[in-house]
Order: C-alpha cells, then structure tokens, then sequence
C-alpha cells in the first residue's frame, strides 16, 4: 500500500474538518479525493505531508508513519498545495534550483521525470514566479513537486480556476507520471476529473461517501435520471420542481436532469404536464448517468 | 429579450507595453441578457472586465457601460454595476450585517434603505440566525451567494460576475445559477465568467476570447451547431488554444 488512512479525524476548535476517514492507495494508483470546498481535502493532505497532526487515527504513506517517520515522509513524497506556495521573487531556474538544493538533488539529475512538463516554462525561466500567468505557475510548481523523484506526488485542487484546456492538458501530464511509477493522490472540485481516475473517494463535510472506480460508482447508480429540455430552461426547473413526484431537478448543459420518486414514472405523464404549464419543444430521454450526479444525489442523502 | 442595449464596446483595446492584452473588441450585450465571457487563463478576460467596470483606462476604443463611456465617466459606470468574483468578495472578519451595511454605504444607500435591503436579503437567502455571524465563518457556497446579493444592493443595471462559482458543490453551483436566471428574469443584466463549461450552456449568448481577440460570439446552440458538436466544452476546446 502507498498511502494507508485508518480513522483518521481532525477538529479545528469546533469545527470537525475530518471525520473518522480511512481509505487506501495502492502503488502506482491515481486516486481523487473528489468533493467541494470545505469538504476536509486540505486538512487530509496536510495531515498526510507531515504538516499537520490528527487528533485521532493512523496513517502511513510509502510505507512510513506520518508522526513517527515524517523525516522520511518528506524525502519521499512531492506535495504542491492548493495555493500557490513557491517564491515569487524568485525567478523559475531559481525557484527549481532552491528546490533542488533543499532534496540535495539537481536539476539535471531527475530531468527525465520532469523534462516534458519543463520545456513548456523554459522559454521563461528567467521571468520571476510572481509575474507567471496562473497555467505556468502550475507547471512550475509541479516541476518543483517533482524534482527530487518523489514515490507519491500530493496535489491538492491543482485545476482549480484553470480554464478546460489547460485542465485537459494537465491530467494528461498526470497520466504520463503514473505511467513512470509515481502514486497520486489528488483532489478536485471538477467533477469530470473524476472519470480519469483509477478510484476515487466522494468527500464531502469530512466524510468519505464512497469510495470505488469512477466505472463502479456510475453503474451501480440505481435511479434512472431523464434529460428534459423545453425552450424555457430556468421555468422548466422551477415547474419540475413543484411537480408532485419529483425528488430531484438540476440544470445540466443543455438539459435538466429529473429524477423521479417512482420507480413506474411515466415521461409522457411529465410531458403532459409540461404541456399544461405552457412549455414548448418539449424533449424528455433517460439520461447517462455522471458522476455529477451520483455525487449530487448522495449530497442531499447526507443532508 | 429586450434589444436596448447596455454594454456596448467597438475595437476596445489594451496595450501593456509590448504586449497586447485586448486586442481591438467589439461586442454588444442587451438588457436582462445573461452573458457568458469565457476564454482561458490569459486570454484577456480579466483585462476586459477591469475597462468595463471602469478600473483600467483603454488605450483605445469606446466602450458605453449603463449608458457611460468607461473612459471618461468610469464614476458614473461604477455607480450602475455590481461586481463580485471569487477571489474578492466580502470582507471575512466582519459579520454578514456589517458587510451588507458597509457595502450599502459605499453604494450611498440611505440608513432606511440598508435597513429595509438587509432583512429582505437574509430572509431570501434564509440567514436570518446567522445575520451576527462573521462572513469568514460562513461555507464558500452560502458566502457566493450572500456576495451575488450583496453585490445587488444598490439594484444595478449591470452586474459582473467573476468566476463566481468556483469551488462551490455541484448543487449549490446550481442554487447559485437560480439566483442568476432570476435575476436576469427581473431585467438584471448578467456578465459572468466561468471555467465550467456545462454553465456556459446556460447563458443567452457566449463570447469566447482567445489572445485577445474575441473568436466566438453567440448563443450556445448556434455555437454547437457552427463546430458541429455537441457540448459548449467541445467548442471550446476547439477555439480555446493554449498560447503559453
């Protein structure tokens, strides 16, 4: 096992930030803690670096223990924090020299590993972190991650605020260093970087929901989920809404994804209705379930 | 939808030295229309919106935000928007009374009308128990929301929205959206940015700004239909290269 949570909790005052969370890692697997913010991610990867205690609870990564062998957790895993943490005033040759040094390491030594992601900033390397456009800067700071050859590499919301392109390209790279070796723990708020994991874990308000391949999550899924789309969008969702048997509507692209409380729901009875509330281009299909939805349906089960 | 227009910009752009950052646009948004304004990171979203709500001078071309040229009535302009955006929204060590009386006050609502706004705010977004409570305390999802309202308090024309809902849980992204149509349903206009692409398919129209330029611009069917695909994230992948 790469990375091994048992029951781990952590309060902040009285604030309960992670509750009794166990999970596993396996070696070489690329594994999502996927959930919104204040779910607990930060304070988990935190707890997981070695820079914060739990209050109660195990935990191991790369065959270490997180209290007793944090020395030797530091050595062997790469960490880049939700927010922006290297130096600004430092230039990216001097931001990856300094990181370097700190590991004992060189530039030149792990070049393998980080080369394809560096060729992308060197045409930069002179230009200060602090004057770096947010896609760079996520760059640099993966190189930084990287650049002792880390065996886990911790990223935590490293898309957050990234446009789609540059998100696409990014878990890309991730696969790329999965493919090299290294496990990966990392975090999203996007539910659709979910899909391109191995496993991931739905957290939310501290607690692990689920936990499974993003395959198993959607399949197993047993409500059936219709798309509806009428010319008015914003109406649609407030009339399925007072609809009598309906447990959930929510805006998805182009459609809104009903769910109904029975399970002989009949879509020409829902097409009827609409009919009546004066929608028109009435279209109603069953929908292929995401992990969006799953994640949402299991949110209002936890509320 | 109503055609009167309330943001108009002809060949708007803005040079850094070298650089251009906004590179001669040109667009019109109508009232109570929801406009998307997508592009990725350093394509010159963020450029734009600082001339539109009159923080950042052009260097060249017109712009009428509400009615006032941005140039040289930036005041008046900022009088007749909203604004809020992920990363500046309301101030954390102050309670959500004391936030929406503060902003009130820089928005030169009257003692009465704070009063009147604040408990017609909190009792719509169901937070009258925690009206004493610091903003810093509150969930990311229930402080987006409060700043959106906030950011309506002195009934703008205009409201700009920054990423508003970035980090926030799936179905408080969609309560936040409900906020926004309903809004735009009382004649609000909307400017919103976002990198979720399924919030792109809500807007009327959608502008799309690659390296300065604004590439695409119009409602998210005929959009689909143009690059013969399916999802607003296809066309942007599409258009949206990465110019680092």
């Amino acid at each position: 096992m790469s990375i091994q949570v048992e029951n781990i909790s952590k309060s902040y005052q009285k604030t309960l930030a992670v509750s009794d969370i166990s999970f596993e890692v396996k070696e070489g697997e690329l594994f999502g803690l996927i959930g919104p913010d204040g779910a607990g991610k930060t304070t988990l990867f935190r707890i997981l670096t070695t820079v914060l205690l739990a209050d109660t609870g195990n935990a191991s990564v790369a065959g270490y223990d997180v209290v007793k062998d944090y020395k030797e957790i530091r050595k062997n895993i790469g960490y880049m924090p939700g927010k922006f943490s290297l130096y600004q005033d430092l230039t990216i040759t001097e931001n990856l020299n300094f990181f370097a040094t700190i590991f004992g390491t060189t530039l030149e030594e792990n070049y393998d590993l980080i080369k394809e992601i560096y060729i992308q900033i060197e045409p930069f390397k002179d230009r200060r972190a602090g004057a770096l456009s947010g896609g760079m800067k996520q760059k640099l700071a993966l190189c930084c991650a990287l650049i002792h050859k880390p065996k886990v590499l911790f990223l935590d919301e490293p898309t957050t605020g990234v446009d789609p392109v540059s998100r696409k390209e990014f878990w890309e790279m991730l696969k790329r260093l999965q493919k090299k070796g290294i496990t990966i723990l990392v975090s999203t708020p996007y539910m659709d970087e979910a899909a391109l994991c191995d496993r991931i874990a739905l957290i939310q308000k501290g607690q692990i929901l689920k936990i499974d391949s993003p395959q198993n999550i959607v399949s197993h899924y047993d409500k059936t989920i219709y798309k509806v789309r009428t010319k008015n969008t914003h109406q649609l969702i407030l009339d399925l809404k007072k609809y009598p048997s309906h447990y959930s509507a929510f805006a998805f692209g182009e459609h809104v994804h009903y769910i109904d409380q029975n399970s002989d729901f009949n879509p020409t009875e829902l097409e009827k209705y609409l009919k009546e509330q004066l929608h028109s281009e009435i279209d109603i299909a069953v929908a292929k379930t995401s992990i969006e939805d799953v994640f949402m349906d299991f949110t209002m089960l936890n509320q | 939808m109503n055609q009167e227009k309330i943001i108009s910009v002809q060949n708007l752009s803005k040079q850094f030295g070298h650089f251009t950052a906004v590179n001669n646009i040109s667009f019109d948004v109508y009232k109570g229309e929801i406009f998307g304004f997508l592009g990725a990171n350093g394509a010159g979203k963020t450029t734009a919106i600082k001339m539109l709500i009159g923080i950042s001078k052009p260097t060249s071309g017109e712009s009428l935000v509400a009615g006032f040229d941005v140039k040289h009535n930036a005041e008046m302009v900022k009088k007749n928007i909203g604004y809020m955006s992920q990363k500046f929204s309301m101030y954390d060590d102050l309670t959500i009374k004391e936030n929406i009386t503060f902003f009130g006050g820089i928005y030169g609502l009257s003692r009465n009308k704070i009063k009147e706004k604040t408990a017609q705010l909190v009792s719509e977004l169901g937070l009258e128990n925690e009206i004493n409570k610091l903003v810093g305390a509150l969930p990311l999802g229930w402080k987006q929301k409060l700043s959106f309202s906030v950011a309506l308090l002195h009934e703008p024309k205009i409201v700009f929205l920054d990423e508003p809902t970035g980090g926030v849980d799936p179905i408080t992204r969609r309560q936040f959206w409900e906020m926004i149509y309903a809004q735009a349903d009382k004649g609000t206009t909307i400017f919103v940015t976002t990198h979720y692409m399924d919030e792109a398919e809500y807007c009327d129209r959608v502008s799309i700004m690659v390296e300065g330029k604004i590439e695409a611009l119009d409602t998210p069917k005929n959009l689909k239909q143009q690059y013969n695909v399916t999802s607003m994230n296809e066309v942007f992948l599409q258009l949206a290269r990465n110019i680092e």
